[in-house]
This record gives structure tokens, C-alpha cells and sequence, in this order.
């Protein structure tokens, strides 16, 4: 991070070590603490052997005293796993690049062709967003079973979009913005369409706001819950937040080391690409708030 | 490059009416807006219709419904299971949202003072949001199990307690409980959004308030929250919305349970129209939480209008 967002102002630095302690670091550290706790108490399941994992008797709870890969491998052998794993990347990847497709497209197109009433419809876009996921998946799951998507991923790559394109227009159209119409005025000029103009001129200008936009739509369709929970019916198809909830609880018997493992292992891959682009994650979820 | 320099009088040999149309700035919008609108349309505005309509049917799954007009509301008026989910849902709503924002002002201040590896701790601030609400919410359901939750096992070893909490048990541990992991889960969201709100603060503000020997409860009341309040309104109103329409962690969590204490519109909804099967009165309980939604986009609205105006700018 630069200094430039360091806001301390004055003459705090004379600060004693004891009172910014107090003051600064205690209280941060014990909300890390209430943060970080879940994710460690995660992991720590995932690697105990069951005989650990019921009796805080014999062994520290919060330790692990043999490490075991025996529910890891239990997941990946002996359940859909893998199936879901690949279900949920195809899924977010198919509607991560429609969505950016169609977000840059209806992007451009209202803040730079500024066709009659394109201000309406960005505001029509804008409102899209707001409309919440649980109150639509009743008549999609309708619409789906009518259209014969049912159970299968297209259901669900066709769908995500609904919530992905309202957010990443939204987002594109601040980017778009700031780069200067010159630009475009020269290349109108020396002869260019307006295709080339997009593809030539504004995209390469705007790739850290289409960068945002890409993974923050795609960690939001790997995170989704309900339409995949409503539109999927058979493990094959199930993504991993559905498959590890509804497949792995038979009846009142709770595999507690596999659900954690499953919990782990479907957080990793976000989790990865989230610390390469945080600082991108954090523009595309700040600037959302902030138009 | 070749494209672009074309000799000018090629190009108005080729235009047609065909490629005139192109350089119609209407025309070119209308085809640019034709992928985002067909999936807005198919997938979005027509199914917050169906939805309106559904609800005033009793259509079941697989079958045909028949319009009963507010047949469904009335039931649902006299359906005491139904009230307590709007309860529930304005409960869960106002507790989280409320300790949501009063910790993630804190957390944001805290984030803004100098700290070493800053950037670091910032990003990891922000992983409860990032990692998939479901799977978080799986360590919740674990951390309070009946018989191994930890947080029992530490008050008993510190001898504050005698047995075990039944977290999921009771209805209002059980409501607490949800809350609490959606606190953990929307305490980041509020952080880091009102932590990009702070760093927009010019500190010659804070430089003048010093010289005149304001204190920092002083700088905090007259600078900080002034200049942060148009954020403040969007970021709670998202946060609102957010937690009024949750799903994934009541279904996780509790599935409604126990005795449907901390069922939400959503989750009853759920429960009804597609465990159930009767699409159209799920399709109601949606639907009533639409009025509510609406209060709070104007909310929103009015929140942006503001900001705008104390920027200086237009409109």
C-alpha cells in the first residue's frame, strides 16, 4: 500500500507503544481473532482423525495430534467431489466471460453512444442489481423447467447473469467514464468504428476495471447458493456449496471431517485467486458502493 | 492500423444505408445493448412479473395454477407460522445489521490508523466475505453443535458454565446465534467500504480541527461522520437488503429449525414452494417481502442524492 493512504494526521506518531497497543492493536487483534477463528477451526477438522474429533477428553481440541488426509480422500474417492468441483468452475467461468461480454457491450454503449434514453436505462440496470436472488428463484425455477434447462448447467450459467450483468455494467460504466472522449475523437476521425474504437481503445484503457469486474463476478458465481439449489436436482449436477450441504448429511448422520473438508477445499480455490487480485476485489466491491 | 488509415474516399463509397445505420448512434446502442437485455429480460423483468402473478395463484409443481386473486394473502394472513418468519426476518435484520455497522466503523477507524503490513491485513479482513457464504457457514453449524462446540467446551474449562449450550436447541439461542455468523459473515463488506469512504477524507480537515484543539471524540463527530454519512446510507442499505433477503445461512444453520424460530420469508418461501410444492404461495411470501425492499432502495436513493449535493455536483 502507498503512503498516500496513510491518513494518520498530526503528531500521532509520538504515540507511546503501551497506548496504541491498547488503543490500535488489542482490540484489532481480538476482531482478526473472531474473523479468523472459523477458517482455523475448519482446517483443524479437516486434518483430524475422527477418534480426535469427538473426544476433547483425551486430546486439546484446538490441536491436531495425528494429522489425517483420511476425510480429504474420503471426499474425493468415495463422493461426487470432483463433480462438483468441475460443475462449479465450468459454471462460474461460462458465466463470468457472458457476463463481461455483455457488460461491456451495454457498458460502451450507454456511456459512450449515449443512444436516446440511455440514462433510463442505466438506471433500469442500476435497479436490476437490487433485485435480490431470493426473490426471484420461484418463477425462474418456472421459467427453467419450461425451457427444459432443468438440472443441468446451462440452467445455471444462463441465470448467474441476471445478478452478474447489473453489477459489472454498473461497475464498467464508472471505468468507462473516466477515460477522456479525445480519444475517441481522435480515432473517429482517422477513420476507425465504433467496434475498433472498443476493442482498440477503451477496453485496453479500461482492463483494470473489466479485471474487477471478471473476478468479482466470478467469485460471486462460485459462491452462489439458491438458484443452484432450487434448479439442481442430481448429484452429478450439484455445484460444491449444494453438494457438500444436501449430499453429505445422511439423515442425522453428520460426516463432520468430510463437510469440513469439502468446506476447505471449495473455499481454497477463491480464497487463491482472491489473494492475487485483492487489490482489484476491493475496487470492484468499493466502487459498486461508491457510483 | 491499416483500417484506420484508409483513404477517405473508400469509405464513402462503401456507405450504404447499411453502414450508415452503423454510424447511427442509436442504432449502434440498440445492437450493443441486445445480449445484456435479452438475459435482463428473459431472466430478470419477466420473472419478477411471473412471480407477482404466480402469487395470486395456487399453482402447485407440475401442475397448472388458477387465479385466486389475494386468495393466497389472506392465508397467509391467518398463518401464525408465517408472521413469525416476518418476525424472525425483521429481527435478524435490525440485531445484525445494527452490530454489523457499529463494528465495522470501529473495524474501518482502526484500519485507517498507521499499522505495519497494512495491505496484508486488509485482505485478510475481507475473507469472511470472500469465501462461500455456505461453506463458512458449514464451521458455524460445527462450531455449534450440541455435543462438540468449542464454545461450550472453553466456558466450561473456565468454569463459567456447568453443561453444554444448546445453540441450535432453543429459539432464542438459536436466533442469536444465526445473527451472530451473519455478523461474522457482513462485518468485512461494512469495514472495507467505509474504509475506502475515510481515505477520501482530505486530512488538512483533521490538520484544521487540531490547530483549533478539537479532541478526538470532537474530529470523530464533526469530521469523520459528516463527511462519511453519504456512504454510510448506501453501504447500510446494501448491507439491509443483503440480510433481509438472506438464505444461505438460516438454510445451512438451522434450515428454519428449531420450530420454526428462525425461518425467514426467504427460507419459508423456499420451504413452501419448492419442498412443498405449492409454487403460488411461496410466490406470496416473496412477494410480501417486496414492500420492504422497495423502503429501502428509496432509502438508497435518497442516500445518493444527498451525497451528490454535498459534492457540489448536478442532478
Amino acid at each position: 500500500m502507498s503512503t498516500a493512504d496513510d491518513q494518520t494526521v498530526g503528531m500521532s506518531y509520538l504515540e507511546s507503544f503501551p497506548r496504541k497497543f491498547l488503543r490500535v492493536y488489542l482490540p484489532l487483534g481480538l476482531i482478526m481473532v473472531f474473523l479468523l477463528f472459523p477458517f482455523y477451526w475448519m482446517t483443524v477438522a479437516t486434518f483430524k482423525p475422527d477418534a480426535e474429533m469427538y473426544d476433547y477428553e483425551k486430546y486439546n481440541p484446538f490441536w491436531i495430534v495425528h494429522p489425517t488426509f483420511e476425510h480429504i480422500t474420503k471426499l474425493f474417492f468415495e463422493t461426487d467431489y470432483p463433480l462438483w468441483m468441475w460443475n462449479t468452475v465450468i459454471v462460474s467461468v461460462c458465466s463470468t466471460f457472458i457476463s463481461l461480454f455483455a457488460s461491456v457491450c451495454a457498458a460502451y454503449a450507454i456511456e459512450r453512444l449515449r443512444y436516446k434514453g440511455s440514462r433510463y436505462v442505466g438506471l433500469a440496470i442500476f435497479l436490476g442489481y437490487l433485485v435480490p436472488p431470493s426473490i426471484l428463484f420461484i418463477p425462474l425455477a418456472a421459467i427453467v423447467f419450461q425451457l427444459g434447462l432443468f438440472d443441468g448447467n446451462l440452467a445455471l450459467i444462463l441465470t448467474y447473469p441476471t445478478f452478474l450483468i447489473p453489477f459489472c455494467t454498473w461497475l464498467l460504466m464508472g471505468y468507462f467514464r473516466t477515460i477522456p472522449y479525445e480519444l475517441e475523437e481522435c480515432a473517429l476521425i482517422d477513420g476507425a468504428t465504433r467496434l475498433q474504437i472498443l476493442t482498440k481503445i477503451t477496453l485496453p484503457l479500461s482492463l483494470p476495471g473489466v479485471i474487477s469486474a471478471g473476478i468479482f463476478a466470478f467469485t460471486l458465481s462460485w459462491n452462489e447458493f439458491i438458484y443452484a439449489l432450487t434448479f439442481i436436482s442430481s448429484s452429478e449436477n450439484k455445484t460444491i456449496p449444494v453438494g457438500a450441504i444436501t449430499e453429505l448429511v445422511n439423515g442425522d448422520v453428520y460426516h463432520w471431517g468430510a463437510l469440513m473438508a469439502a468446506a476447505l477445499t471449495g473455499s481454497v480455490p477463491v480464497v487463491i485467486l482472491y489473494s492475487f487480485f485483492v487489490e482489484y476485489y476491493v475496487s470492484a466491491m468499493t466502487g459498486a458502493v461508491k457510483e | 492500423m491499416a483500417v484506420m488509415a484508409e483513404p477517405i474516399a473508400a469509405q464513402i463509397k462503401r456507405s450504404s444505408l447499411w453502414s450508415r445505420a452503423f454510424e447511427s448512434r442509436n442504432f449502434l446502442g440498440a445492437m450493443f445493448m441486445v445480449p445484456a437485455i435479452a438475459i435482463l429480460i428473459l431472466f430478470l423483468a419477466y420473472p419478477l412479473l411471473l412471480g407477482l402473478w404466480l402469487g395470486m395463484t395456487d399453482t402447485k409443481i407440475g401442475g397448472v395454477g388458477r387465479y385466486i386473486g389475494f386468495g393466497n394473502f389472506v392465508s397467509l394472513a391467518k398463518d401464525s407460522v408465517f408472521w413469525l418468519s416476518v418476525f424472525n426476518t425483521i429481527f435478524y435484520t435490525v440485531a445484525a445489521s445494527i452490530i454489523k455497522f457499529a463494528i465495522g466503523l470501529y473495524l474501518a477507524l482502526l484500519l485507517n490508523e498507521r499499522l505495519p503490513f497494512k495491505s496484508i491485513v486488509r485482505a485478510i479482513v475481507l475473507l469472511p466475505f470472500v469465501v462461500p457464504t455456505v461453506l463458512s457457514a458449514i464451521a458455524f453449524w460445527w462450531i455449534y453443535d450440541s455435543q462438540f462446540s468449542i464454545i461450550s467446551w472453553v466456558l466450561i474449562k473456565a468454569g463459567l458454565i456447568t453443561h453444554y449450550i444448546d445453540f441450535l436447541g432453543d429459539p432464542w439461542n438459536a436466533r442469536w446465534s444465526v445473527v451472530v455468523a451473519n455478523i461474522w459473515r457482513g462485518v468485512p463488506f461494512v469495514a472495507i467500504t467505509l474504509l475506502a469512504g475515510l481515505q477520501t477524507i482530505s486530512p488538512s480537515l483533521y490538520e484544521a480541527a487540531n490547530l483549533d484543539g478539537a479532541t478526538n471524540l470532537q474530529r470523530f463527530r464533526h469530521i469523520t461522520l459528516p463527511m462519511l454519512s453519504p456512504i454510510i446510507a448506501v453501504v447500510m442499505t446494501f448491507s439491509v437488503l443483503m440480510t433481509f433477503t438472506d438464505f444461505q445461512l438460516i438454510y445451512t444453520i438451522t434450515r428454519g429449525g428449531p420450530i420454526n424460530s428462525t425461518h425467514l420469508m426467504a427460507t419459508l418461501s423456499f420451504q413452501r414452494a419448492i419442498t412443498g410444492g405449492n409454487l403460488g404461495e411461496g410466490a406470496a411470501i416473496s412477494n410480501a417481502m417486496i414492500p420492504f425492499l422497495v423502503a429501502a432502495i428509496l432509502l438508497s436513493f435518497f442516500g445518493l442524492q444527498r451525497s451528490r449535493w454535498q459534492q457540489g455536483g448536478r442532478d
